[in-house]
């Protein structure tokens, strides 16, 4: 499985459970495919493939972006949220939080496009229920 | 220091520069070279357990093949001594002591062998657990450059593409704007149609004669006049 396939896959299906799935790869050193879910232009999701796993991360906001006097209640209220969110959780690449999810590199192009759907649907909730804490 | 702590450390280390992998290309191949080692050594280990497992068993099959010699040189000396052949007896006594001499001593070579076994078995057990830990390991580093790759490869698009990352909220704002914009686009579409659909029964009932229809009711103010007239 590489994002080349993947790609190719994803732009086949019409749609995936009434959403719209739109691909287009970055070039990079590493192959990455970013994918937008139907209305959520906002909120792409970015794929790659790793020996073992594929990952599927969504940027949520910055640093910069957080209220800097309710920083550590905010981490405190992620970490509670990413039990409950169902196949994503929160992390941090550099000074950008994101939610991700990751899926065996066996996995079916069902189960990718699921959650990648999931991914965006839980994005827009989590940047909901933290907006209080964002500039 | 276990993988994951380098990890962290480099990224506390202010590794957080696009571009500046927290693990490099060389750390990667040093850890696969260790893998490539510990597999070396999984092969030679389970190579000896191999052969000295087989020697366990030559050494096994013998001390068997000198205890059935013992007894059957013990039933030759009953029978010696049977028929009062005291010195053939003692002969073969002597042959039994030798026997058994020769028996501890493949015991002992036997057990030597028994424990060597089990050594090589926690050695080759004990590797091939290591084997898994530098996997799960070789697999966090690989990980995390890959992400590190990627993250800079997303980065550099949006800087040559020109567009910005747009803040959280403004993302939210215009997300919700756009399924406002649909509910009522949807709302409308139903209103229209549900207006469609009573206007069209009016017609039709107009068109059976049922209900108040204008022409109805110009009739009816008609023939009231009519009826005060007279």
């Amino acid at each position: 499985m590489n994002t080349e396939d993947l790609a190719v896959r994803i732009s086949d299906l019409d749609n995936f459970d009434g959403y719209q799935l739109e691909c287009q790869p970055i070039p990079g050193e590493v192959g990455v495919l970013q994918i937008t879910v139907g209305d959520f232009d906002e909120l792409p999701t970015y794929l790659s493939v790793t020996d073992t796993q594929i990952l599927c991360v969504t940027y949520l906001f910055t640093e910069e972006e957080v209220k800097s006097e309710s920083r550590s209640e905010m981490l405190e209220e992620m970490l509670e949220l990413n039990i409950p969110i169902p196949l994503s959780s929160f992390a941090k690449i550099g000074d950008r939080y994101v939610i991700f999810g990751s899926l065996s590199n066996s996995s079916g192009i069902e189960d990718i496009c699921l959650e990648i759907i999931t991914l965006t649907e839980n994005a827009v909730e989590s940047i909901t229920a933290l907006e209080d804490f964002l500039n | 220091m276990s993988v994951l702590k380098k990890i962290i450390t480099a990224v506390r280390g202010g590794a957080r520069e696009v571009g500046e992998f927290v693990v490099d290309a060389n750390g990667t191949r040093i850890f696969e070279q260790e893998i490539k080692d510990a597999e070396t050594h999984l092969r030679k280990a389970k190579q000896d357990l191999t052969d000295v497992m087989a020697k366990q068993m030559q050494a096994g099959r013998k001390v068997v093949s000198i205890k059935n010699e013992i007894a059957e040189h013990e039933n030759y000396a009953g029978q010696a001594l049977q028929k009062d052949n005291e010195e053939l007896a003692l002969e073969i006594a002597e042959k039994i002591s030798q026997l058994e001499i020769d028996l501890v001593e493949q015991e002992t070579v036997h057990n030597s062998f028994s424990d060597h076994v089990k050594r090589l078995k926690d050695l080759v057990k004990k590797t091939e657990r290591q084997l898994k830990d530098y996997d799960r390991q070789l697999s966090m580093v690989k990980t995390t450059e890959s992400v590190q790759k990627a993250s800079a490869a997303i980065t550099n698009n949006f800087a040559s593409s020109n567009s910005k990352m747009i803040s959280a909220k403004d993302s939210l704002e215009r997300i919700k704007q756009r399924q406002q914009n649909t509910f009522d686009r949807l709302a409308a579409a139903e209103q229209l149609e549900s207006e469609n659909s009573d206007k069209s029964l009016g017609e039709r009932m107009k068109a059976a004669g049922i209900g108040d229809s204008n022409e109805q009711s110009v009739n009816s103010v008609l023939d009231r006049i009519k009826a005060k007239q007279k």
